[in-house]
């Protein structure tokens, strides 16, 4: 008669044993002594003798799976009896015996779960590298999550910079940076003042003042230099209707035809006039000081067959434009034949580079050090635009600057090309401060 | 203050102890005679005699458990251990019976006694003794571990495990003997078990180090400096109790951390702090908390292998950076 092998109890404290190795295989005779299998218990590994003499007929448990004392493993039996019935019901029985056998050996079903359960690929084009493993779920660490909610910052506005896109501490504090100010409508044009100039006078280098570094102030250089290179540029772009300042430039090449006044003129005096309206803009990163200057000293790129050099139109926003003209016309031509002094291409406090001549719709500049920024102009051109609701036609013109995060924020220097934009798009204003 | 090396720091701490208190003795291998393996105990036989400063044959488990009977008769023993490599054929007076006897006696018997001797690497004196065993014996209840970084701290935290009435396990590190510091001269001078010092104060991110990390760490500190990462650097000084306040206070301060250690990373005494911080300082990590430590592997003897096993200011600073996402 077939009879049942069941998890024998071999130690004291053994609750369950694990089948370490079959000693016999399926068909194999068995006598009654005769080591069966070798079990693991909680102690040791042991020897598991037959209790039957016949035929190993069933395995019921596998090399490495675990079953509960008194579970059975296998069936001893005749060579030709049959064991149908005594294996339905040793599967039929109650699954508290079996429930301990599926932990350790798994039915075919948990074997596909991990497939399923797989996070299926990000779709959204997000930028994570990490979506398999997180399931496109934003990574962010503790420190920034709780800095996040308490500022009120929105997570999904922010990029993160750590490892798989983690949003860190520093991008919270970047973001909390660049917040908008509540004033959004235009800023108030503060009048200029009507400085003392003599038309022809040689300035020197701006006088400046050098004010102390504050821990905020600190903080965000130290971890922005790390982001991009030594300076940590940033960019703003706006576009900037021209039709105004064409007709202007038209009106005075009528008046004064030797001047051959340009755009880039015109924008180096808008310039000026904007970098007074926001002295934050107008300084440079000192290590342990912000240093702020008094005057527009703008370097003006010149392309030379040598490379680039920028000759410095000292003061600006003193000088009239027909002087700014002439200026530049003649730092240009000395630039080009190399007889500028080094006091002359030197020091300038902010920078601007036109490439408008070469057709370029806009481009980003890099900035010369120690300066806290630079505006990259590109080409002016005729262009639809949505104008008093209608679509015409206008001359525009697209700028970026580029800024040293260390000095400059976001918002300060978006006030600053606001400003930019509204002087170079009604250049009237000029004529309302001198 | 007088400079002096971290061994003459150790063996002024002996000597004064031994002068204040009658109770106090002192026994272990070559001790005596030969003045201690590391000349940690240098004159004392000569101060003291031999009733109170006693070589012992090469027998750990037997004289350790004699400083057990010792300090349950009211005495207090101080056992050197030639290295803690030894002190594992002890562990059975260290922990079975040092560290539980106030427990299993009911609070009838302190043990007043101090195992002390150098740990940690050495210089190519291999697997068998190079290990840093803090983690085992901070493990189990009823033993206080310490591990000075100078000579200051060596001499004020012997003096201080000397006077404890509990079982302190006192773990010099080998290759620091030599190393010299200002130590106070003052007799009553001691620094109490279970409080941490910063050793440098920073902004950016701490770095918990004992023994043998402290310098490494304030080297790594001193060259993340250059690169804009101001680092604090915390040592415990005592494993058991552990100041985790003090670590904690720097960590809601930096947000980062790396702990140094000169022993292996698996169940050490690192994976305790890490996961202290993750339970009480969560809310304030920029980064997960990362660990520098030995290899996972029995010391090599070979040189070149031996300086790869173990870390060394460079690992320190690459996981400073990795913690302050600067690479």
């Amino acid at each position: 008669m077939a009879t049942q092998v069941v998890m024998p109890k071999l130690s004291p404290t053994m609750e369950e044993g694990q089948l370490s190795r079959w000693l016999k295989k399926e068909g194999d005779k068995v006598s009654m002594g005769e080591p069966l299998a070798e079990i693991d218990t909680d102690k040791a590994t042991m020897e598991m003798q037959a209790l039957a003499n016949g035929v190993l007929r069933k395995i019921l448990i596998g090399e490495g799976e675990s079953a509960p004392l008194g579970q059975a493993i296998a069936i001893i039996g005749e060579a030709d009896e049959d064991i149908a019935a005594l294996l339905k019901s040793i599967e039929s029985r109650p699954a508290k015996a079996s429930s301990a056998t599926a932990e350790s050996a798994p039915p075919a079903a948990p074997d596909a779960a991990p497939a399923d359960t797989k996070p299926s690929p990000s779709t959204d084009g997000k930028p994570s590298a990490d979506d398999s493993r997180d399931g496109g779920r934003q990574l962010i660490s503790p420190i920034a999550a709780r800095m996040a909610a308490e500022a009120g910052i929105n997570l999904k506005s922010v990029q993160g910079s750590g490892p798989g896109g983690r949003i860190v501490k520093r991008d919270i504090e970047a973001a909390a940076g660049a917040k908008p100010g509540p004033a959004r409508g235009a800023p108030q044009l503060t009048p200029m003042v009507a400085a003392q100039h003599k038309p022809g006078t040689v300035y020197g280098p701006s006088s400046f003042r050098d004010e102390p570094l504050s821990e905020m102030r600190r903080t965000i250089a130290r971890r922005l230099v790390t982001s991009l290179g030594p300076v940590p540029h940033f960019f703003l772009t706006s576009e900037i209707d021209m039709e105004r300042a064409a007709d202007m430039r038209r009106s005075i090449n009528e008046l004064y035809p030797d001047v051959k006044l340009s755009i880039n003129d015109i924008v180096i005096k808008m310039t000026a006039a904007a970098l007074m309206q926001h002295p934050k803009v107008n300084a440079s990163f000192q290590d342990k000081t912000v240093r702020y200057y008094e005057h527009a000293d703008l370097g003006i790129a010149v392309a030379t067959e040598n490379g680039l050099i920028t000759p410095v139109v000292r003061s600006a926003e003193l000088k009239s434009l027909l002087e700014i003209a002439g200026e530049v016309r003649e730092l240009a031509t000395r630039a080009r034949a190399r007889k500028l002094k080094p006091e002359e291409y030197t020091g300038a406090s902010f920078s601007i580079s036109n490439l408008g001549m070469f057709g370029i719709d806009e481009f980003t500049a890099v900035i010369n050090p120690p300066e806290g920024a630079i505006l990259a102009v590109g080409a002016m051109a005729p262009k639809p635009v949505a104008h008093d609701g209608q679509i015409v036609i206008r001359q525009t013109m697209r700028v970026t600057m580029s800024c040293d995060h260390r000095v400059i924020d976001g918002a300060i220097g978006a006030q600053f090309l606001q400003t930019f934009k509204q002087i170079l798009e009604n250049p009237l204003y000029l004529f309302l401060s001198q | 203050m007088a400079v002096m090396t971290m061994r003459d720091a150790l063996n002024q701490a002996l000597r004064e102890e031994l002068a204040r208190d009658g109770d106090v003795f002192l026994m272990g291998e070559e001790v005596a005679e030969y003045q201690g393996a590391y000349k940690v105990t240098r004159g004392l036989l000569e101060a003291f005699g031999p009733k109170r400063v006693i070589d012992t044959p090469v027998t750990e488990l037997g004289f350790a458990g004699l400083g057990v009977g010792a300090a349950m008769a009211g005495l207090r023993p101080i056992v050197e251990f030639m290295t803690f490599n030894f002190s594992i054929l002890a562990t059975d007076q260290i922990i079975n019976s040092a560290a539980k006897m106030l427990y299993m006696s009911g609070g009838q018997f302190n043990i007043p006694i101090v195992f002390r001797g150098p740990g940690g690497s050495a210089y190519q004196v291999s697997s068998q003794h190079s290990q840093a065993l803090e983690s085992w014996y901070a493990y189990c209840p009823g033993l206080k571990v310490v591990m000075p970084s100078t000579p200051a701290d060596a001499k004020g935290l012997l003096k201080s495990a000397i006077r404890d009435d509990d079982p302190v396990i006192f773990i010099e590190q080998e290759r620091m003997y030599g190393m010299k510091g200002e130590v106070p001269e003052d007799e009553d001078f001691t620094i109490p078990l279970g409080v941490a010092e910063v050793k440098r104060a920073g902004t950016d991110a701490t770095i918990v180090a004992r023994s043998l990390m402290v310098p490494a760490a304030l080297k790594a500190a001193a060259e993340l400096e250059k690169a804009g990462v101001s680092c604090e650097v915390i040592d415990p000084r005592t494993i058991r109790p552990l100041d985790i306040d003090a670590i904690v206070a720097s960590v809601k301060k930096t947000n980062r951390v790396v702990v140094a250690e000169e022993s292996h990373p698996f169940c050490g005494v690192g994976a305790e702090i890490s996961a202290e911080i993750n339970e009480r300082a969560f809310d304030y990590l920029d980064a997960p908390v990362k660990r520098v430590s030995a290899a996972y592997v029995p010391m090599p003897y070979a040189k070149n292998l031996e300086q790869l096993a173990i870390p060394g200011f460079e690992q320190i600073v690459a996981a400073v950076r990795e913690v302050s996402y600067l690479d």
